[in-house]
């Protein structure tokens, strides 16, 4: 336990110098959004990494969570940290009501029942024109504001968006290290094994992807008012698999490793400018070849080492 | 009369729509069958069948019969290839790294024909004209008469392979249990490559024959896809008639609601319909049995 509590804090200190060099340059924009998909992954990864249940409509909840808050700061001039509140709490009840008949399924079934979730709420921020703008979009939504102190320039956004996802690391580290992390790895290996152990495994999958849809909603609410303007393109199915790919790079089921994909996956299309549209294709064969050779992610990647290396240095012998 | 007109308007191209989802649905089916598998590459097999065909036709000027064969031919080989690099080396991968793995698979084949062909979205010219024929009020392309003959053809050929020849029915054989099967004699992992190269077979042709009235692009199989996996769900996942059933159903549904309610929430009603049967019967529309999806 002890070193987890280390590791929590080098990797908060990273996070509070990491700006410094950067001094609020584009880098600093950049590493907003891989605080904000980092927590939509860490969402993701207790869902599919831990309790191994998949979700293809990530993108939804946290597009509901922009929306939400988008809609109502803008059209009803709610405040921007109640409304916050309130939508998440409202996507966690949507979450937690169709969680029940989604979670039924397994397999491949629960993967095509979440996407069809994810595709019509997209196609329901499309539609709803009167209140989402549709395919042009929202604009202006007001920053956030604590008394007169406004979040409006990158660095400040930075450490708002790093301040929720260092809370949401510390909340979900303490989560998969109690009886409930045990009990949804439990569900991971086998979820009659884990039924006849006395794991209330249908309410715990529910509770676990009510959750993720909490912290993706927050997350949501986040990216409108760091990005002012959103609109229905940005929670396509796209995004889903995109999710998707920073855990599975990252590694399943590792907190830090959903932050580590979302690194990789945010900077990357940004330094590789050139590759626009065609990083499709490097998340294809980045998704397939990593679940192929190295289903552990990156952060499984020292222990794939140990066990090679000596192995190879038995053959030298 | 106006009302009615209209209304046999949308039945005909919800019919014609629909015999194109109970053929992606029956290529997903094939799939299952044999393996367990739901491949999410299948609306990519769907949209490279419309892709090859209009750039054979345009770029290496074959005629259109030829194009149609190359086309299918080439989407044959892709379905081949990706069955040996992604699903064979996995023996005993579970559900969740065959989804990630068959995802990644269909966003590299779209991403690969959008590197190759562009994002331009280009039309198949139809197979024989385009004079409307008038039917009862509405009126009904030729196309939709070839997509009604393909429909009938592939079903009747579907049926004849799987009833009636060696290799159809030991891949039903492979379906029913794989060990069995394994012990009488039948090699699996031939039949499981088999089901891979008849699916993409069949999803490829669903393209071709669609095209023309839709127009194709790179990002088409997506859409076409899911709801050839909701025609299938319909159906219970059997590579029958009720998957065929399922298709019409869905294909006059949406066309129906997509006239007579909003055509922006088109696509909506099929998942709609979609998340319903996986809710309420996901053994299928018309199975008693009480078999788990698991």
């Amino acid at each position: 336990m002890k070193s987890d509590h280390i590791k929590f804090l080098v990797f908060a200190l990273l996070v509070l110098l990491a700006p410094l060099p950067l001094a609020g340059g584009y880098l600093t924009n950049v590493l907003i959004f891989v605080g904000i998909n980092g927590m939509l992954a860490l969402g993701l990864n207790l869902l599919l990494g831990y309790a191994g249940q998949i979700s293809l409509g990530q993108a939804a909840f946290f597009g509901l969570g922009a929306y939400g808050s988008g809609v109502l700061t803008t059209l009803y001039a709610m405040n921007p940290w109640l409304a916050m509140l309130l939508v998440a709490v409202c996507v966690s009840i949507f979450a937690f009501a169709i969680g029940f008949p989604v979670l039924r399924l397994k397999g491949h079934y629960l993967a095509m029942a979440t996407l069809g979730v994810g595709i019509i709420v997209h196609i329901a921020f499309n539609e709803t024109i009167e209140l989402t703008g549709g395919p042009s979009g929202l604009s202006g939504i007001p920053n956030l504001t604590i008394g007169g102190f406004s979040f409006d320039s990158d660095l400040k956004n930075y450490y708002l968006v790093w301040g929720f996802a260092l809370v949401a690391i510390l909340l979900c580290l303490n989560l998969v290290n109690s009886r409930v992390g045990r009990g949804l790895r439990a569900i991971h290996d086998s979820e009659v094994a884990a039924r006849v152990m006395g794991v209330n495994a249908r309410l715990m999958k529910v509770q676990v992807f009510t959750l993720s849809a909490f912290i993706s909603a927050i997350a949501g609410s986040l990216y409108c008012h760091v990005m002012t303007f959103i609109s229905p393109s940005s929670f396509g199915f796209h995004f889903s698999v995109e999710l998707l790919t920073m855990v599975v790079i990252g590694g399943l089921g590792s907190v830090y490793g959903s932050f580590l994909g979302a690194i990789l996956l945010t900077l990357l299309p940004e330094m590789l400018r050139t590759f626009e549209d065609y990083d499709i294709i490097v998340y294809g064969l980045l998704l397939v070849s990593m679940t192929i050779y190295m289903p552990g992610g990156l952060v499984g990647l020292p222990a794939l080492f140990r066990r090679l290396l000596p192995a190879r240095g038995s053959q030298h012998a | 009369m106006e009302f009615l007109n209209q209304t046999t308007q949308y039945l005909i191209s919800g019919l014609a729509t629909g015999a194109i989802y109970a053929l992606i649905g029956l290529s997903f089916a094939i799939i299952f069958n044999s393996t367990g598998i739901i491949n999410f590459a299948q609306g990519e097999f769907v949209m490279l069948g419309g892709v090859l065909t209009i750039f054979s036709i345009n770029v290496l000027h074959l005629p259109l019969l030829v194009a149609i064969a190359v086309a299918v031919a080439g989407t044959t080989v892709v379905g081949l290839v990706f069955e040996r690099t992604a699903i064979r080396p996995l023996k005993n991968a579970t559900p969740l790294a065959l989804i990630i793995i068959t995802i990644g698979a269909s966003i590299l084949i779209r991403g690969l024909v959008m590197l190759f062909w562009g994002k331009d979205t280009q039309a198949l010219p139809a197979f024989s004209g385009n004079d409307p024929i008038s039917l009862a009020g509405a009126t009904l392309l030729p196309q939709h008469i070839w997509i009604f003959g393909v429909t009938l053809l592939v079903i009747a050929g579907n049926r004849f392979f799987f009833y009636h020849t060696i290799s159809g029915k030991a891949m039903r054989a492979c379906s029913f249990n794989r060990r069995a099967a394994n012990l009488v004699g039948i090699s699996v992992g031939r039949m499981v490559l088999f089901s891979f190269v008849i699916s993409a077979a069949l999803g490829s042709l669903a393209g071709v024959i669609i095209a023309p009235l839709t127009l194709t692009s790179y990002d088409v199989g997506i859409m076409l896809g899911l709801k050839g996996f909701c025609a299938a769900i319909m159906g219970g996942m059997g590579s029958g008639f009720a998957t065929v059933l399922g298709g019409i159903i869905l294909g006059i549904l949406e066309s129906l609601g997509a006239g007579l309610i909003s055509s922006g929430y088109k696509d909506a009603i099929a998942f709609f319909i979609l998340l319903l049967i996986l809710f309420i019967r996901p053994q299928g529309l018309f199975k008693k049995g009480e078999t788990e999806r698991v």
